[in-house]
């Protein structure tokens, strides 16, 4: 064992995910300020402004805030989850990032079942909200955790039926070859993405995913309006920071899975010297998460939320239906081509 | 590489842990957990024999009794639920009217 | 290193299945399951059976057990009122005796023909999965669909407060 220890393979597998670890954290960062920034925008107002140029390190405020704000524990709370139930979100949430491919040789790990992988994780995602909301012994939290925990699961089934259709298609389950097979193009200019093969399944994997998270126009079990703040009511400081940035890191997951199923992952226009291609394709990545985080920050800026049984409506007679039409639809077409 | 034998032995003490459960809690919703435990047990050994004789059937087995431990986890959760809402209490020994 | 894994997750799920009956609340039993499951998931993937173990997550940890954590929190159960006054003799009688089936298994696997585990011409991937399951195993594949059906019209009827 030692020489695997030593070994240049070990070695390397250290150094990605010390980086992508560290690239996902300060991503989570930037994504609040970039949030707030572009909310504000929308709403003609001029957003953090202050803290540095463009209020540019306002996360690094709010980091050192939330370090020295006083850590509350209710009276009656169950002090072994309250404590649990933040690691229970924040690990699934970064653990989704050791499957992803964000180049061609730049994987952490790749599992001839990684999506599998990817779903199981955010199969349990959903004990952190509903431990949170239940070990705080208050009225909130547990409403809030129980509606957003059944929302959770709903929206599961569309997400994981929504995306059979893409895999009827590629015939893998592993990420890197899901990557691949989007690889050539059609007629030349044409990249062939599965998002033209497959429109139905995107969308409703991309609905399924906000849903998922608890974002917008979907998050009616953690708004300030309805429930105060939902299952996150009674926590403070570091252990509000941990919830808030697996709900960040979430979503850079799930964008990062869209982009890999749907918009052909690491592929795109290959120009310059060699150094160059060498970053391209993280390059072209990391621009099309960044064109599906926007999306999901000007779908919370504009769209109001949707009332508790339209969300649970919507997501078991709509969309899982639709999931299971595409997947009726699709392997019929694959099946006599 | 790790001899089969010490799969099986793993999976016999997590059968025995769940036989033992089973006997002895008093509370439904562990009786039921420990069905589960024993379910689990089974699983592995499935899946050690099958990687021992390079038969894909244990696998699929494996698939099986997953399915049949859902199906009967969420019949047993229902009933739960109805005997809790009669009773009060989730104590075995206090649904006992059929005893003589 | 697969040694050490195996050791170290079998110990894991071992430990937990124990806590699982040693504690008084039956919610921390319910979160001792889970750990116990993706222990067992990662002794699937050491042998081979990669499909499994992330079924066996994403099935049991996360829908399963998702099921019974609800249900423990619904219910609001207070500590473990334990009956166990009439019957404390059965933890005394029951250890014991359950030590000796332990043995009477030990012994009997022991004797096990001691193949080494086989090398990965078989690998439990999807696809040797998926073909088994549509073409020799398609009749219990279509009434195990049968049979979730039925279990879930069963559970919707004894659940509900009026019919």
């Amino acid at each position: 064992m030692i020489d695997y220890l030593t070994s240049s393979d070990f070695l390397w597998t250290v150094i990605k995910v010390v980086v992508i670890f560290g690239a996902v954290m300060n991503v989570v960062g930037l994504l609040s300020w970039v949030e707030r920034k572009m909310m504000a925008r929308v709403q003609m107002r001029p957003g953090p402004t202050r803290v540095g140029p463009f209020g540019l390190f306002q996360p690094l405020a709010d980091l050192i805030k939330f370090l020295f704000k006083e850590d509350v524990i209710p009276l009656n709370a169950n002090k072994f989850l309250y404590i649990i139930a933040p690691l229970v979100s924040l690990v699934p949430a970064f653990l989704t990032f050791a499957v992803v491919p964000f180049g061609p040789s730049f994987q952490v790990a790749d599992l001839s079942v990684g999506l599998l992988f990817v779903f199981a994780l955010t199969s349990l995602g959903v004990y952190g909200i509903a431990l949170g909301g239940w070990a705080s012994n208050s009225k909130y939290p547990l409403m809030g955790a129980m509606r957003s925990a059944a929302q959770m699961i709903s929206y599961e089934l569309s997400l994981t039926l929504s995306v059979v259709g893409v895999l009827l298609i590629a015939n893998t389950l592993s990420l890197r070859e899901l990557v691949v097979s989007q690889e050539s193009t059609w007629f030349g200019f044409i990249p062939k993405w599965n998002i033209f093969l497959q429109p139905v399944a995107f969308m409703v994997y991309v609905i399924s995913g906000t849903a998922e998270t608890n974002r917008l126009p979907f998050d009616l079990a953690e708004s300030e309006q309805e429930l105060v703040a939902g299952w996150h009511t009674e926590y403070s400081s570091m252990k509000f920071l941990m919830f808030m940035m697996a709900e960040y890191a979430n979503m850079i997951a799930v964008s990062a899975l869209a982009t890999i199923l749907f918009l052909g992952g690491w592929n795109g226009p290959m120009f310059g010297p060699a150094l160059l291609q060498m970053v391209l394709p993280t390059f072209w990545f990391v621009l099309k998460i960044g064109f599906f985080i926007f999306f999901y920050v000007l779908l919370r800026s504009t769209i109001p939320r949707f009332r508790y049984d339209q969300l649970m409506k919507f997501g078991w007679k709509v969309l899982l239906p639709l999931s299971l039409a595409n997947i009726l639809v699709t392997s019929f077409i694959v099946a006599i081509s | 590489m790790i001899p089969i034998s010490w799969y099986l032995i793993v999976g016999a003490v997590l059968f025995l842990i769940g036989v033992l459960g089973f006997f002895i809690k008093r509370n439904i919703i562990a009786l039921l957990l420990s069905v589960e435990i024993m379910l689990n047990a089974v699983n592995l050994t499935f899946v050690a024999f099958s990687s021992q004789h390079g038969q894909i059937s244990g696998q699929i087995f494996v698939f099986f009794v997953l399915v049949v431990a859902a199906a009967e986890a969420a019949v047993g959760l229902a009933l739960v639920i109805a005997m809790f809402r009669n009773r009060e209490s989730l104590n075995v020994d206090r649904s006992n009217l059929l005893k003589w | 290193m697969v040694q050490i894994l195996f050791f170290f997750f079998a110990a894991l799920a071992v430990g937990a299945a124990i806590n699982v009956l040693a504690q008084k609340h039956v919610l921390y039993s319910a979160l001792s399951l889970i750990l116990m499951l993706t222990a067992m998931s990662v002794l699937f993937v050491l042998l081979r059976a990669d499909f499994i173990a992330m079924i066996n997550v994403i099935v049991y940890a996360g829908a399963i057990m998702v099921l019974f954590t609800f249900v423990i929190m619904l219910l609001n159960i207070p500590r473990d009122e334990d009956g166990a006054d009439r019957l404390r003799w059965l933890k005394f009688i029951g250890i014991p005796l359950g030590l000796f089936f332990l043995f009477l298994i030990v012994a009997t696997l022991w004797n096990v023909d001691p193949v080494r585990l086989a090398q990965p011409e078989l690998v439990g991937s999807p696809q040797a999965i998926g073909r088994s399951l549509f073409t020799d195993y398609l009749l219990p594949f279509e009434a195990t669909s049968l049979l979730i059906l039925i279990a879930l019209m069963g559970a919707v009827v004894f659940a509900k407060k009026d019919l």
